[in-house]
C-alpha cells in the first residue's frame, strides 16, 4: 500500500502559502500537539521520520534472528513459550512501524528492498551473535532495557502514528526486559556453570548496549534538529546516564558485575563516571564489519526470495477472486 | 525489541560538518525526574516490576492426578502438539511474509500451550514434570504420530501438514471436550477454540496455493502427495482406547467428521485425490503411538533437548 503524501501532489503551494503552512506546523510542534499524516510538514521532517521509523522497523525484523536462534533449543517449555512470544512481538512491532512509515509515503516493498540490498540501516546491536542461552537474558535485560530508555520518550514523538505505535511497543518491551532479567537471575543463582554463562553474556552485551544510545551529544548534529522537532526528547548522553543508573542496582540484585571498573556515582557532577566507550568497535560494526552483518542480511534476503512464490500465489488468488466478484456483480 | 536508531546519526556525524549546538548540561537528577514524568505521563504502567508472567497452564485442576492409561493418552496428544510446535517454530523469521511469521508463531505458541497442559497432566501419574517428559525421554518413549514429525519442507508442505493436523485436532478436541475426565475435557475445551483458527489458516492457504499460480498449485499438490500417507495413523484404535471407554473418543470415530471437512476443502480447491495420491504409495504403517518413529524425530529431539541435557538438575 502506498499512500500519496499530500505535499507530493502536483499543486505546489506558493511562497506565501508555504510560509503560512510552516507557521502552522511550527505552532503545532510548539504546542506539543501532534502532526498527523494529512497535515503539511516540511520535507526534511518527513525524510527524517521515514528514515528513523523504517530503520526502527528493520531493527525489529532483524532483531528476530539473534533470539530466534534459541527457540528450538530453549531449555524448558516455559522459556520456549516466552521466547517464541517475544520474537513474535518483534514481528508485530515491525508491522506497526512499517505501517507508520507508510503513512509518510513510502511502501513496504520499498523498505524491504532497501533492507535486503543493505541500503537501509538497522540497529548495529543485532550484528552480534548469540552463542549461549544466557544471551537471551542479556538481550532482554540490556538491549531491551536500553531500547525502553530510548523509546519511552518516543511515545510523545510529534508525529502521531509513530507516537501511537511506540505506546503499544513500549508496553511489550517492558515485559521483554522483565523476562530477560528473570533468565539472568535464574542463571546467576543456578549452578556455577550457569552463573558463569550469565556473567559472560553480560560482559559481551554491556558495552554494545551502551552504544545503542548513539554518539556523545557533541558529535550528534542530527539529534539537535530531532529534538527541536520533538521527535527526540532527550539527548544521547542523558539517556545513557539514565540507563546506567537503572542497571547498577539491578546488577546487584542479579549478583552480576557490570564490566566497567571505573563505573561509580560522582556526587559532584551528579553523573555516573564511566570508562571511555570504544567507538572504534562501534564504527567497525556500523561499517558492516561486525560479526554477523552478512548473515543477518542473507537470512532476511533468503526468507524474502524463498517466499516470493507464496506472495505471488496470494496476489494471483486475490485477483482471481476479485474478478469473480466483479463478474457476479 | 530495539532501538531508536542512532547508528545512522553517528555515521553521518563522522562525515558531517559543524558540531551541533550543545545543549546546556542538565544534571542526572533533573534528567531522571523529567524522564520519570515523561514515562508516567504517557503510560505509567511501563515498569519492569509491574509485569507478572501469567499462569501458563490450562486445565481444570492443576492438582488432579491422571491414571496410568489417561497419562498415556495425554502423552500421545501432548507429544503431537509439542513436536508440531517445535517444527513450526523454525519458520519464525523465515516465513514468506511478516504476517505469516506472526501467524505461524501464533499457531506454534497455541500448540505449545496445549502440549504443556497435556504433558503436565500426563506427568502427574509418574511424578514427572512437563520438562521431565519433554527433555528427558528418548526417542522411543515419545508417542507422537508420524504426521507431526515430518519436516517443514517448503511452505506448501507446512500448509498440507497443518491442514491435516488441524482438521483432525478440531474433530478430536470437539469430542474430547465431552470427556468424563474433567482435566482432559477442560484442556480440550480451550484447545478447540484455538485449533479452529489453525484450521481456518490452513484452509485459506490451501485455497490460495491451489488457486494461485501454476507453481503454487504444483507445489501444493506435491505437499499433499508427501503428507497424505500419514493420515490413517491418526484414526487407528488400539487397546488403550478400549480401556479408556468414555474418557476419550475412539480415533476411528473421528474419521467421518475428518473426511467431510477434508473433502470439502479439496473440492473448493478444485483438487481431486487422484491429482496428488501416488498410486505406488499407500498409507504409512508407522507406529508413533508405540514409540516407533520416522527418521526425522531423532534429530529434532537432539536439537530440542541439547541444552537441558547438558545441565542435569539445573533450573532455568
Amino acid at each position: 500500500m502506498t499512500l500519496t503524501a499530500p505535499d507530493a501532489s502536483a499543486l505546489q503551494p506558493s511562497g506565501e502559502e508555504l510560509a503560512d503552512l510552516q507557521a502552522r506546523f511550527d505552532a503545532i510542534i510548539e504546542a506539543d500537539q501532534r502532526i498527523e499524516p494529512r497535515d503539511w510538514m516540511p520535507d526534511a521532517y518527513r525524510k527524517t521520520l521515514i528514515r528513523q521509523i523504517s530503520q526502527h522497523a528493520h531493527s525489529e525484523i532483524i532483531g528476530m534472528q539473534p533470539e530466534g536462534n534459541w527457540i528450538s533449543r530453549a531449555p524448558s517449555l516455559k522459556r520456549k513459550a516466552i521466547l517464541m512470544a517475544k520474537v513474535q512481538d518483534e514481528a508485530g512491532h515491525g508491522l506497526y512501524l512499517y505501517s507508520a512509515a507508510q503513512t509518510l509515503g513510502i511502501s513496504r516493498d520499498e523498505m524491504t528492498e532497501q533492507l535486503i540490498t543493505s541500503r537501509a540501516r538497522y540497529s548495529s546491536i543485532f550484528n552480534y551473535p548469540t552463542p549461549t542461552w544466557a544471551d537471551m537474558g542479556a538481550i532482554g535485560w540490556l538491549v531491551d532495557g536500553a531500547a525502553i530508555c530510548n523509546q519511552v520518550p518516543l511515545c510523545r514523538a510529534s508525529y502521531g502514528p509513530y507516537g501511537r505505535a511506540m505506546v503499544r511497543i513500549c508496553k511489550e518491551e517492558s515485559f521483554h526486559q522483565r523476562q530477560g532479567f528473570e533468565i539472568l537471575l535464574e542463571l546467576s543463582q543456578g549452578t556455577p556453570e550457569q552463573h558463569a554463562m550469565a556473567q559472560d553474556a553480560v560482559d559481551r552485551w554491556y558495552w554494545p548496549a551502551l552504544m545503542m544510545f548513539g554518539p556523545p551529544d557533541d558529535e550528534s548534529p542530527n539529534s539537535a534538529q530531532s529534538m527541536a522537532w520533538k521527535i527526540k526528547r532527550f539527548s544521547n548522553d542523558e539517556l545513557r546516564q539514565r540507563f546506567v543508573g537503572m542497571l547498577v542496582p539491578q546488577a546487584e540484585v542479579l549478583g552480576l558485575t557490570l564490566p566497567d571498573p571505573n563505573l561509580r556515582w560522582n556526587e559532584e557532577t551528579g553523573q555516573w563516571d564511566m570508562s571511555e566507550i570504544d567507538w572504534t568497535e562501534f564504527h567497525e560494526v556500523l561499517a558492516g564489519r561486525g560479526p554477523a552483518n552478512a548473515q543477518r542480511i542473507q537470512h532476511r534476503r533468503d526468507a524474502h526470495e524463498e517466499g516470493a512464490w507464496v506472495r505471488e500465489a496470494a496476489a494471483a488468488y486475490a485477483e482471481k477472486q476479485a474478478q469473480r466478484d466483479r463478474q457476479a456483480a | 525489541m530495539n532501538a531508536q536508531l542512532n547508528d545512522a546519526e553517528l555515521a553521518e556525524s563522522a562525515k558531517a560538518a559543524p558540531a551541533a549546538p550543545t545543549s546546556a548540561r542538565r544534571d542526572a537528577a533533573s534528567i531522571a525526574a523529567l524522564h520519570d514524568a515523561e514515562a508516567a505521563d504517557v503510560h505509567g504502567d511501563v515498569s519492569v516490576d509491574d509485569v507478572h508472567l501469567a499462569a501458563e497452564l490450562a486445565g481444570a485442576d492443576a492438582s488432579a492426578t491422571a491414571s496410568a492409561d489417561v497419562a498415556e493418552y495425554a502423552m500421545r496428544l501432548g507429544d503431537d502438539a509439542l513436536i508440531l510446535s517445535q517444527r513450526l517454530g523454525w519458520w519464525i523469521s523465515r516465513a514468506p511474509e511478516l504476517e505469516e511469521d506472526m501467524a505461524l508463531a501464533n499457531i506454534a505458541l497455541d500448540l505449545l500451550g496445549h502440549a504443556r497442559s497435556l504433558l503436565h497432566y500426563a506427568g502427574t501419574a509418574s511424578a514427572r514434570t512437563e520438562d521431565d517428559l519433554a527433555y528427558w525421554r528418548d526417542e522411543h518413549e515419545f508417542r507422537c504420530a508420524w504426521l507431526f514429525e515430518q519436516p517443514n519442507g517448503d511452505f506448501a508442505h507446512t500448509i498440507a501438514r497443518g491442514l491435516i493436523a488441524a482438521i483432525w485436532m478440531q474433530e478430536l478436541y470437539t469430542a474430547l471436550s465431552r470427556s468424563t475426565d474433567a482435566s482432559l475435557a477442560a484442556i480440550a475445551a480451550k484447545a478447540v477454540k484455538e485449533v479452529a483458527y489453525h484450521r481456518d489458516h490452513a484452509v485459506q492457504w490451501t485455497l490460495r496455493l491451489a488457486g494461485g499460480t501454476e507453481e503454487s498449485r504444483a507445489r501444493m499438490l506435491v505437499g499433499l502427495t508427501d503428507l497424505w500417507p500419514y493420515i490413517d495413523e491418526l484414526f487407528r484404535d488400539d487397546e488403550l482406547h478400549d480401556r479408556l471407554g468414555d474418557i476419550a473418543p475412539r480415533p476411528s470415530s473421528l474419521r467421518a467428521g475428518f473426511d467431510e471437512v477434508w473433502s470439502a476443502v479439496l473440492a473448493e480447491a478444485e483438487i481431486a485425490e487422484a491429482d496428488f495420491v501416488n498410486p505406488k504409495i499407500g498409507q504409512s504403517s508407522g507406529g508413533g503411538r508405540f514409540g516407533n518413529h520416522s527418521t526425522h524425530l531423532g534429530p529434532l529431539l537432539a536439537e530440542m533437548q541439547v541444552l537441558a541435557r547438558r545441565h542435569p538438575g539445573a533450573t532455568w
